[in-house]
């Protein structure tokens, strides 16, 4: 599929930056999110073609806008929909509670 | 990215909603925490570029080794125990006097987890993947490689299959050294292609 994703050959993205000693995850949110991969994994929601496929569907400007870890989260919550794991607005819904009741 | 901010101030969106889909999968019994932690701890503490420099001066002292892991780069650094997930299908390229080498994944992050570790960054970011295989020499001249130009520089581009280590050149001047000393000189990036290994000191 030709897409955002497929970035070979792209011209005009800037310099490479770069940093030193750089953690393996920068906020904490990021290892959750590794994380969840190995465990959707285990549970059988999806293969990692499937997730892939998530990522690549993601519309161009909000693939270039966000960062790795968060098309990591857009393909899970996508495929866990799609699945019936989660029924749509759930995730907006436990945000709003675990926000009552003080993040 | 903000690293400096308060240890108080409320959460990102995106970490609200990484703790929402986490509480939900562990409520409907999908996702048990402290696998979790397990797995952060892994890759933060346990699974890093030293494992490929393990295999790298091992190449560099045992030529015996070394054939083994041209042969079949998986079972080679298998041997270590550095295998499983996304080191399944292993492929290592040997920089020369007349060939050097670079990895990308110009899809996506594709990477050699048991030997490298996560990915830094820069290896996922869109500047990096784009250019790369299109103006190698121009990408390794700003990792500060300059490469003459009799060189053939070859540029790998991982899959969600198949991932490749460099197996950088043995620095002059190494001789007599042990494996140990030897894996100390051997950098994450000399087996990404955008580094050399370094030179010993003094």
């Amino acid at each position: 599929m030709n897409g955002i994703h497929d970035m070979g050959g792209m011209q005009c993205m800037g310099p490479i930056e770069r940093e030193e000693n750089e953690p393996a995850f920068h906020e904490t949110w990021e290892g959750r999110v590794f994380g969840m991969f190995f465990t959707n994994f285990a549970e059988g929601h999806f293969n990692v073609d499937m997730f892939r496929h998530g990522i690549e569907r993601m519309g161009p400007a909000e693939y270039l806008e966000t960062s790795y870890y968060e098309h990591w989260l857009h393909s899970f919550e996508t495929l866990l929909v799609e699945r019936g794991v989660l029924a749509e607005g759930e995730i907006e819904e436990k945000i709003a509670s675990l926000r009552e009741a003080g993040g | 990215m903000a690293q400096d901010h308060a240890h108080n101030a409320p959460p990102s969106d995106t970490a609200m909603r990484v703790k929402a889909l986490e509480t939900l999968l562990t409520e409907k019994g999908l996702l048990d925490p402290a696998a979790i932690d397990a797995l952060v701890d892994t890759y933060e503490n346990r699974i890093g570029p030293r494992n490929g420099a393990k295999v790298v001066a091992r190449a560099w002292t045992d030529p015996e080794y070394k054939k083994r892991l041209m042969e079949n780069g998986t079972d080679a650094i298998a041997e270590f125990g550095f295998s499983g997930v996304q080191g399944e299908d292993m492929v290592v390229v040997e920089n020369t006097e007349d060939v050097h080498n670079i990895v990308v994944c110009t899809l996506c992050s594709c990477y050699p987890w048991p030997t490298l570790g996560l990915p830094p960054i820069w290896f996922k970011s869109a500047p990096y993947r784009a250019r790369t295989v299109i103006d190698p020499r121009g990408v390794l001249e700003e990792f500060g490689v300059e490469l003459s130009e009799d060189i053939e520089v070859r540029v790998w581009d991982s899959n969600a299959e198949l991932r490749y280590l460099v197996l950088p050149q043995r620095p002059a001047g190494t001789e007599g050294m042990s494996e140990d000393e030897l894996a100390a000189l051997v950098s994450r990036d000399s087996m990404i292609g955008t580094a050399l290994a370094d030179a010993p000191a003094g």
